[in-house]
């Protein structure tokens, strides 16, 4: 929709252009959900297109994603990943986790969906389970470095300071050649995520890995030397998610998400113990 | 900046927070549809350098230097793109307003993305086809049938729209530019109850470009409804343009217009307004508690409500028969509440208006409604003028299903011209169609059956609670719909019915497809199931012995008598069409695992095919010098198909070709008087006045034949589009020329709606249900249904699947959500999920072979009535499948799983 407050949109070459910042500046990166709501705060659009970052970078520590990669950049990737990549296969799972059609991702970066912090962001729940790095870039000082699990806070909630930028995500490659369990459950057909979860194990330590994300209001990562038996599962999910800390919208009950967080862990572990 | 749109280049700067949607349409590309603004609808899709994209997320300043393709510009040379042509052969589009976007994307596709459809569409969102046709258009098959002359009736002909639509040259309400038009918006209440203290507008008036700002003191102090009933006094007259009391959130506080939208939205923001806040109430049981707080005290007789000190529009009450004793001969009573929750149409286009002044005195009102003559009535009531000087007129309409029977943009458009003299616009957002448009009535129904051992019915008896919201808009009429057709589907000596139509702090509740009948629908026919059940008696068997029977009478609750008939009677062919078919076993099989229960429900509905208030219409028919036809009757054309159906039967009736017959877009200074297109009536009532205007014309022009040729009237008829006098023949440019009186080639038939005759139908399903996500997955779905005669197949296929597909959407997972305060906390098509093509599966369709004595050619209406059956056969089913019976909609697995679980 028309964002009618904005009055400039400023596209600099380096984000150190931006040299100050203030209230009503908005980086505008795919513009998917920026332009989809009434934004009456916002009079300056900052564009990261112009920044012309890289999308994505194999490297033999992992895979570098730069922000304002396009979704449908990481949906292609999943072909072209090195065979040794064994959870590549969920960049395809979680680009085709949004609710949104083929042609959003068109347009939507990795980075906004991130950064937008709503549970059931995908890219959250895709770059959380592969244990990914944020490397942000504060206005003032020098670039900090957060796991994603750690960069969303709640819902629409992040570690964000105001004008600070996700510059990319970094995916250690120990991470990658993990293998996974995916899990997910719409109240639609191909809808919004009411629970999406995630299990990696580690093909050589043993590593169990899950993590918890959309029926939650922030990611919740359990990790496990090893993977753990029925009861110690359940138990180490009800210490970690408490409640009061699974979302309540219209895609879904606290209750069900909780029900439906215990149901599919329990079939995640059975999978990955074999 | 430079852009390149449809191969044209245009130098020009679109404004820095501008999408790609509005600034694609500003350059005078209206093809670009505005479904919901916010990327959820794919109405806006477009192609940049040959790639989909919505162009409403898109920054406009993004698309510099790049190719933009709309659905205008994928014609090439004249000659439609494949795909528009695939949309023509299927009619894959009722209303088209969803089309720009579906062709658009669909044109992109590959042939392996076209293999993966529920993927590729989930993009793109439909209400009106159930997507049925859309499939059959992208796979490449055809439905459209030739159009031969005398061969009109029964023949799949396309909607003579249809070109405009796929092509993008459809006008629809917004589609046109005005110049010098203003922007209106309005400031909606945050509060659900508050009395306006303090509106101080100078801020307000002081943004640059803000011509006006209109409040409660500011508007004729005139109560009326928003409902557009032909007779008003059904409508309590409880509502002022602009109140200085909010009853609801999101009730119209001020208007401001502005020359831009910005500076209205603007205007909006600085005003600042005083509330003095009044307690409120959202639940309809507890509004007419004492101590309650009062929503039109001080309104009453006047205002026909009938007590106001208890929030109550209307109490019903009445009996046939004997019920207590009815109840005391039964060997089986069961007794159940239900629950439906509040929901929404979603037509793709959202309300709106243009409104004009000329030199005349008239006021032009271009809109988008279903009752362009009652719009009409309407203004002149409220401004205290005359009704010729308003002329209301729509070209296409983007879906209705009951939402624009209801005049909620017109006025203040009009207001707001009358007073600055310039063109006024008005659309709602996505969101306004939630907070501030009308849903359907949610209702607690609690039902009471009795039956003998054989499972004869002794009594049957309904307590209706219907929540109007603030606002009292066909409250009246959809009370009393709802102690009717679910009670007058069964035989049944002894019926009562009581229904309260409640005032609570909520969005106003108005007409909705089924209006009034689906809900009791549910409540009834689940009740019936769960009867069946205690006396261990088949759902087919119990339906068999008690449903309503060709010489029945059709009767609910009422002892008086009414003119409801049965003109044709299919009823019985519906219901064992539905189980032959969920036994034959087509359709999925259920998925593997015994977490997988499998049921079958049917549920089975007599709907009546115009409604009980006054309803008339009037058809208008000339031949013309050129031998063509031409027909004039005021039946609004928004998606349903009726202006083909009507030009069918005049077709049919002359022996001609459909195409042939031209017809204006609904113009009440073109077209003759009608109460409207809603309840069924554009096939019962308006039709049946273009078939008897037609049977007139026939009549006149073998008259004016015989005199011609000298031969006897006897041996003169009208075939192959041409007139057989003996053994000559004339062609009609000859007759017109040759005919001595020229009024004898036009004709005018008005027709009332009455008798009314009544459509059957069953509706059954077979599904799985997975007992721990609470997950239903629909195996088969199946319909039959009786609509006498079927004008167009194609058409009426296409009125069930729409219908159904919406009738999955409201008992699968529609609802409006409220917060504490009253607020909805899911206005957008994100958040209210309205179904999309991965949702729904095929229907076996299947229509009964009757005709009916007083319908237009036999036939009966079809668009309104194969929604009512839907939810309560999923609820039967549901129940068939896990011995569990559900009593509130919708049948979400975040709201059923805990009760599965006690399940093994």
């Amino acid at each position: 929709m028309d964002l009618h407050t904005v009055e400039q949109v400023r596209r600099p070459a380096r984000a150190e252009e931006i040299a100050s910042w203030e209230a009503g500046f908005a980086w505008l990166a795919g513009g998917t959900w920026l332009f989809s709501e009434p934004q009456v705060d916002v009079h300056t659009l900052i564009d990261l297109e112009s920044l012309q970052w890289p999308s994505l970078h194999a490297t033999a520590d992992g895979l570098e994603i730069a922000s304002t990669c396009k979704v449908v950049e990481l949906d292609r990737l999943t072909h072209k990943a090195p065979s040794d990549w064994k959870a590549a296969p969920l960049f395809r799972e979680c680009c085709r986790s949004f609710l949104s059609s083929f042609k959003i991702w068109n347009e939507a970066t990795v980075g906004g969906n991130i950064v937008m912090s709503l549970p059931a962001g995908p890219m959250i729940s895709l770059t959380a389970a592969l244990e990914g790095i944020c490397t942000l870039w504060p206005r003032d000082g020098q670039p900090r470095q957060i796991a994603v699990v750690d960069f969303v806070t709640g819902e629409h909630q992040n570690v964000l300071a105001p004008g600070e930028l996700l510059r990319s995500i970094h995916l250690p490659v120990h991470a990658l050649r993990k293998k996974f369990a995916f899990r997910r459950f719409t109240l639609t057909h191909l809808g919004r995520s009411e629970v999406l979860l995630i299990g990696t194990r580690c093909p050589e330590h043993g590593e169990f890995l899950l993590t918890i994300t959309a029926g939650t209001l922030r990611p919740i990562q359990l990790t496990f030397a090893a993977v753990p038996a029925a009861t110690e599962l359940k138990r180490a999910i009800d210490d970690a998610v408490p409640f009061s800390l699974y979302l309540d919208d219209p895609h879904g009950s606290p209750a069900h998400r909780q029900h439906l967080t215990y149901y599919f862990a329990e079939q995640i572990r059975a999978e990955l113990g074999n | 900046m430079n852009y390149r749109i449809n191969g044209k280049s245009f130098a020009a700067e679109p404004r820095p927070g501008q999408c790609l949607r509005t600034f694609i349409r500003d350059l005078g590309w209206f093809g670009v549809k505005k479904g919901c603004d916010a990327g959820d609808c794919g109405a806006c899709t477009v192609w940049l350098d040959g790639k989909p994209v919505h162009s409403c997320l898109f920054p406009a300043f993004r698309a510099d230097g790049r190719e933009v393709t709309t659905l205008q510009g994928l014609a090439v040379d004249g000659k439609l793109h494949p795909m528009q042509q695939a949309f023509l052969n299927a009619q894959a589009f009722q209303c088209g307003f969803c089309t720009a976007g579906m062709i658009m994307t669909a044109a992109s596709l590959s042939e392996d993305a076209k293999k993966n459809l529920p993927f590729h569409l989930k993009g793109n969102l439909c209400r009106c086809t159930g997507y049925h046709a859309i499939e059959d258009a992208i796979h490449g098959i055809a439905s459209v049938e030739e159009d031969r002359a005398g061969h009109a009736c029964g023949t799949s002909l396309a909607n003579p729209r249809g070109e405009p639509i796929v092509t993008g040259n459809a006008h629809y309400t917004m589609d046109v530019a005005i110049e010098g038009m203003l922007h209106l918006k309005v400031l909606r209440s945050p509060h659900a109850h508050a009395r306006i203290t303090a509106i101080r507008r100078d801020k307000a008036l002081a943004v640059p470009g803000v011509r006006a700002v209109f409040t409660w003191e500011d508007v004729p102090r005139r109560l009326f409804t928003t409902a557009a009933h032909d007779d008003y006094h059904v409508d309590p007259d409880d509502t002022y343009m602009l109140d200085n009391v909010a009853r609801f959130v999101g009730q119209r506080i001020a208007a401001v217009v502005a020359d831009t939208e910005a500076a209205a939205e603007e205007g909006c923001r600085l005003l600042e307004v005083d509330y003095e806040l009044l307690r409120a109430v959202f639940d309809a049981e507890e509004a007419m508690l004492p101590g309650a707080p009062q929503l039109h005290v001080g309104k009453d007789v006047d205002s026909r409500i009938q007590d106001p000190v208890r929030n109550i529009f209307l109490k019903i009450e009445a009996e046939t028969g004997d019920v207590a004793r009815g109840f005391s001969e039964a060997h089986a009573v069961y007794e159940g509440t239900f629950w439906m929750p509040r929901i929404q149409h979603a037509h793709m286009e959202t309300h709106g208006t243009i409104a004009w002044r000329t030199p005349d005195s008239r006021v032009h009102v271009r809109t988008s409604t279903q009752t362009p003559h009652i719009i009409k009535n309407k203004l002149a009531y409220l401004f205290g003028m005359f009704p010729h000087q308003f002329h209301v007129f729509s070209e296409f309409v983007g879906g209705g299903f009951g939402g624009k029977q209801e005049m909620l943009t017109e006025d203040l458009c009009v207001l707001a011209t009358m007073k600055t003299g310039r063109p006024v616009k008005w659309e709602f957002t996505r969101s306004e169609q939630f907070t501030a448009a009308t849903t359907r009535h949610p209702m607690k129904i609690t039902v009471k059956l009795g039956a003998r051992k054989d499972g004869t019915l002794t009594a049957m008896q309904m307590h209706t609670v219907s929540d109007t919201g603030a606002y009292g808009n066909h409250a009246g009429e959809i009370i009393a719909s709802s102690l009717g057709s679910s009670l007058a589907t069964y035989r049944c000596a002894s019926k009562k019915g009581t229904g309260y139509a409640v005032y609570t702090n909520t969005v106003p509740s108005g007409a909705f497809r089924g209006y009034g009948a689906t809900q009791p629908a549910f409540a009834v026919e689940c009740a019936i199931d769960e009867l069946a059940r205690k006396l261990g008696i088949d759902p087919f068997a119990m339906r068999r012995t008690n449903m309503i029977r060709a010489q029945d009478p059709v009767h609910s609750i009422w002892p008086f008598p009414n003119d409801g008939v049965i003109g044709s009677y299919g009823l019985d062919q519906c219901l064992d069409f539905v189980e032959q078919a969920l036994a034959s076993g087509r359709g999925e099989t259920k998925p593997e695992g015994d977490e997988w229960r499998e049921g079958r429900g049917v549920a089975i509905h007599a709907q009546d095919c115009a409604p009980p208030t006054e309803h008339r219409s009037e058809a208008h028919m000339s031949l013309l010098p050129d031998g063509t036809y031409h027909l004039s009757v005021g039946s609004a054309e928004f998606g349903n198909g009726i202006r083909n159906a009507q030009r069918q039967v005049a077709a049919s009736v002359l022996s001609a070709r459909a195409g042939s017959i031209a017809m204006d877009f609904v113009d009440t200074d073109k077209n003759p008087y009608d109460t409207g297109t809603f309840a069924s009536t554009g096939t019962s009532v308006a039709t049946l006045g273009v078939q008897k205007a037609a049977d007139a014309l026939r009549e006149n022009l073998l008259e004016v034949a015989s005199q011609v040729s000298s031969v006897p009237v006897a041996q003169c008829s009208l075939a192959a589009g041409r007139v057989r006098c003996g053994d000559r023949w004339l062609s009609l440019q000859q007759l017109y020329e040759a005919s001595p009186l020229r009024e004898k080639l036009h004709v005018s038939r008005k027709v009332y709606g009455s008798p009314r005759s009544t459509a059957f139908l069953a509706h059954g399903f077979r599904i799985a249900v997975h007992r721990v996500t609470g997950e239903i997955r629909i195996l088969q779905s199946v319909q039959g249904f009786d609509a006498g005669t079927i004008l167009n197949p194609m058409q009426s296929r296409g009125q069930l699947e729409g219908a159904i597909a919406q009738g999955i959407g409201v008992t699968l997972f529609e609802r409006m959500k409220f917060d504490a305060s009253g607020t909805v906390v899911n206005p957008t098509f994100r958040h209210y999920r309205i179904p999309a093509f991965a949702d729904i599966p095929r229907s076996e369709l299947f229509f009964a072979d009757t005709y009916d004595r007083y319908g237009p050619l036999g036939a009966k209406p079809l668009g309104e009535a194969p929604i009512i059956p839907v939810s309560p056969a999923m609820g039967n089913a549901i129940a068939d499948a896990t011995g569990i019976r559900f009593h509130s909609l919708p049948f979400s697995a975040d709201r059923i799983f805990s009760q599965l679980a006690e399940l093994q």
